[in-house]
């Protein structure tokens, strides 16, 4: 993977520089002995470390305008980073970058209820801000698999979803406002406790900019009333092909699921052997959940089975108990674990045209065969946002950079279908020079430009996102 | 399109049907998108459709209805609100982010249902952002941009929506004759319920005329009746909800709600997007001195504001300004300066839907922003629209 070169001059004025900081930022904040500086070499694309110049950990919205504002002036690359959760790279630095983590801002300001909304800082973690609110009976509807441990910072960097889209939406549909220091160290409020932001639509362009236009310290987000009630019904297939059809019917049919999840049968046997959650040994299994009162999970879920009945299936589970439930879960919820057991691996979420799974899915087993490389593929079929887990060993000379090729060709093929490279992990570094296949120059001018407005001087993450080559010039001036 | 444009040498008044001249008038050509139309794509099982911007909503809306599908965030029609003719189009709709009553349920707003657009900047660009996908963070997020920005970053020429199925059965609750200080807690409670409220709407917010409160249920019919009865006893403490389970009156009402029919002789209407536990405050402080009449949507988050001739006679008398000007525009000027000024931008913002051409020539129909945010727009249209030829200045500096 290849960075920029760091410049020599911040790199000898580090202590300077650390001086500098130190001297407006509470104790503790900045973290500079090389030591203590490794937990930050990367994220959770492990593949690629770097140390950082040094890392800050602001407590306060003050204190990250008090940091942008002194590597503004010194034109210093700074590198957000929340819980360091991205599988895209988002977060790794360059030797010559400040790490600006907003770990320790995880207060909830605000709960209101009757408004639905609730304001917290955003190092605090997707599935505590859930936790503060469900005993009210509310939760906040985006879930990414690493919810327990991502940070809302993050989440609206790369706009994450989870397994319940296809109801509830993305990061970028539950967003309501923002506090956000910009590189010069200026802090704008753009939306707030209301529903629609005026002017341009700022918002929506800030979730999902991979921390490229401003650190956001304080997010609003929508609050929705949990539903009575939410139970998953298990179906197993003798062909992809069979299940992609079946999801695509069910949808026809006018049934909406809170969540549809589609593992193949690699990922099957995998996480059979990992967690014994008694899947049917199959081509194909999907797991449909839908909500709401008794009444209304049983009329739904009669309706799923008996679409899915007309598509021969080898088996049908519908859970019964809260445990059973659990059970059906667990396979799902375990697969990564499972397939990190087997091998090493590498996770893609390019999104596919529901259509198009079939299809897709013959021509990555097809590709697997031409690799040499095993490849898993489970996930969110309601909305086309694939997870091949690809396994290779890291250990073996060459197999990185054969995983790294066939992940290119599986979200190449994505965007030749229609979809896109990534739909909820990001760009980060690791599909950056990709960006070229599914955008023509003038269409990534024309983001460059935008970047150009929040951060003319490109110290905000500037080595992500876009092919290096076409932000040479910005990041060099 | 990208040559017209490119060739353009003044001002370009970007338009689709022509139904919602909202915003300030631009003096300039027409450059009309009318012309490119059609469905491209449309996959059922997909949930998502393609179209050129031109396509009239109602040729979509026929199209979802044949597979029992819709537009989610079910757009207004402006006609009847503007009294103007024309044949509304998906790319005005997009451009003017138009949401309706649903926008208060998980559906979200006009730009939460958009997946991708192509338009041609002010340079002449032909561009692309988003797909016909429903995850995709793939780059910036243009197409929220492009949503509600009314045509001054570029010209839309085709855009991507995920549709959604449309509801077996729809029921109808209201509550009549309210004190209106309890409407916007009933509503609360209403959305704060595992019942999945797709609509809730309270008007007139007036002490004396006969007011209604009417929140909507969507979804299978067992599932509706059932979630009607709940609802009804969550909220017997306001008083006896009369429950409407005919589906054509049901959605006859929603109709005239989300297309503000009522409040077609009115020469002047706002709406407001706001807390929705603010909006009474907000009410009542306006009305101390104004004379207009409020209506609630979206649970109390969206304020429409609208003042009668007579009512803005009676504000021409608050005015201090120039006497020269007749009365309805002098009443009509110091109304929206004065909604402006009661709110600030953090908390929401008011626009200016329906005025006489004078008044939204010389005042802003859009909230201003503060100047960081102001300069952020400036900057993203100079590099979009750098010789400032696409409706200049219809959202304002």
């Amino acid at each position: 993977m290849q960075m920029p070169r760091p410049d020599p001059a911040i790199l000898s004025r580090k202590t300077q520089v650390v001086a500098q900081l130190q001297k407006v930022l509470s104790d503790g904040v900045v973290i500079h002995d090389p030591l203590e500086t490794r937990a930050y070499e990367c994220d959770a694309l492990t593949a690629y470390k770097c140390p950082p110049l040094c890392v800050v950990l602001p407590k306060s919205t003050e204190e990250v305008v008090a940091v942008m504002k002194i590597c503004h002036a010194e034109g210093i690359p700074v590198v957000p980073r929340g819980a360091g959760t991205s599988l895209a790279g988002g977060a790794l630095p360059t030797e010559d970058s400040v790490i600006l983590g907003v770990a320790r801002m995880n207060d909830v300001l605000e709960t209101d209820y009757d408004n639905r909304f609730i304001r917290v800082q955003t190092g605090r973690t997707n599935l505590s801000v859930t936790g503060a609110v469900e005993e009210e009976g509310f939760f906040y509807a985006p879930d990414p698999s690493s919810q327990l441990a991502c940070a809302i910072a993050g989440n609206i960097a790369m706009n994450s979803g989870g397994a319940h889209c296809l109801k509830y939406g993305v990061t970028t549909n539950n967003l309501l406002g923002v506090k956000m220091v910009l590189a010069d160290g200026e802090v704008v409020e753009i939306g707030g406790a209301h529903l629609d932001a005026g002017g341009l639509d700022l918002l929506g362009l800030i979730c999902g900019s991979e921390g490229q236009l401003g650190i956001v310290t304080e997010a609003t987000l929508r609050i929705l009333a949990s539903p009575e009630g939410a139970r998953p019904v298990l179906i197993g297939f003798n062909s992809n092909e069979v299940a992609g059809q079946c999801v695509s019917d069910i949808i026809k049919s006018g049934i909406l699921p809170v969540a549809i999840e589609f593992m193949d049968r690699p990922c099957i046997r995998a996480t059979e052997a990992f967690a014994g959650a008694g899947y049917p040994d199959c081509e194909a299994l999907l797991i449909i959940e839908v909500e709401g009162s008794v009444a209304e999970i049983d009329e739904q879920l009669g309706r799923i089975i008996e679409i899915a009945k007309a598509h021969d299936p080898v088996e049908i589970r519908e859970s019964a108990s809260p445990e059973e439930s659990a059970k059906i879960w667990l396979g799902r919820k375990s697969a990564f674990g499972a397939m990190g057991q087997i091998n090493d691996y590498m996770c893609l979420d390019g999104t596919i045209p529901v259509s198009e799974l079939p299809h897709v899915l013959k021509r990555i087993g097809e590709m697997s065969a031409q690799y040499g490389l095993d490849v898993g593929n489970v996930f969110h079929a309601g909305d086309g946002n694939m997870h091949p887990l690809i396994l290779f060993d890291a250990n073996k000379p060459g197999d990185l950079e054969k995983c790294e090729a066939f992940g290119a060709d599986i979200l190449k093929l994505c965007v030749e279908v229609g979809g896109c490279l990534t739909g909820e992990h990001g760009v980060g570094v690791e599909k950056r020079d990709l960006m070229g296949t599914q955008y023509t120059p003038e269409d990534l001018e024309a983001q460059l430009q935008i970047k150009d407005v929040f951060d003319p001087s490109w110290i905000l993450n500037p080595a992500k996102v876009f092919p290096l080559e076409a932000t040479e010039t910005r990041r060099t001036e | 399109m990208a040559e017209l444009v490119a060739d353009a040498t003044g001002p370009m008044r970007i338009q689709g049907g022509g139904t919602r001249q909202i915003g300030a008038p631009v003096d300039g050509e027409v450059l009309s998108v009318a012309g490119l139309s059609g469905v491209t794509l449309y996959e059922p099982g997909a949930l998502t459709l393609v179209a050129k911007a031109g396509t009239p909503v109602e040729e979509i809306e026929a199209l979802l209805a044949e597979n029992d599908q819709m537009l989610g965030f079910e757009p207004m029609d402006h006609r009847r609100l503007l009294g103007t003719s024309g044949t509304p189009t998906i790319g005005g709709v997009i451009a003017g982010n138009v949401s309706g009553p649903r926008r208060l349920s998980s559906v979200g707003a006009c730009r939460d249902s958009l997946l991708g657009v192509r338009f041609v900047d002010g340079a002449g660009r032909i561009l692309k952002n988003g797909g016909r996908v429903m995850k995709n963070v793939t780059g910036y997020d243009l197409v929220k941009l492009m949503a509600g920005s009314r045509g001054t970053l570029g010209v839309l020429t085709e855009v991507s929506l995920k549709v959604l199925p449309r509801p077996e059965a729809v029921a109808t609750l209201s509550f009549e004759g309210l004190d209106p200080g309890l409407a916007v807690p009933l509503m609360s409670k209403a959305l704060g319920s595992p019942y999945d409220v797709t609509g809730a709407y309270f008007g007139p917010y007036h002490y004396q005329a006969p007011r209604h409160l009417h929140l909507r249920l969507e979804g299978s019919s067992a599932s509706v009746k059932y979630r009607a009865d709940a609802l009804a006893g969550l909220l017997s403490g306001f008083g006896a909800a009369r429950i409407e389970r005919d589906p054509d009156a049901s959605q006859q009402l929603w109709r005239d709600i989300r297309d503000m029919t009522h409040l077609a002789e009115m020469p002047f209407v706002t709406r407001s997007s706001i807390k929705p536990g603010a909006a009474p405050a907000f009410v009542e402080s306006i009305s101390q001195v104004w004379a207009a009449t409020h209506y609630l949507d979206w649970g109390g988050g969206l304020i429409w504001t609208a003042a009668s001739e007579e009512d803005l006679c009676k504000n021409a008398k608050n005015d201090r300004g120039d006497s020269s000007e007749d009365e309805l525009t002098r009443g009509a000027k110091a109304l929206i300066a004065a909604m402006h000024e009661a709110m600030s931008f953090e908390d929401g913002h008011t626009t200016l839907i329906k005025a006489d051409e004078r008044v939204r020539r010389e005042m802003p129909s859009f909230q201003p922003r503060h100047s960081v945010v102001a300069s952020l727009e400036l900057g993203l249209r100079q590099k979009f629209d750098p010789r400032g030829i696409l409706n200049p200045g219809l959202m304002g500096a």
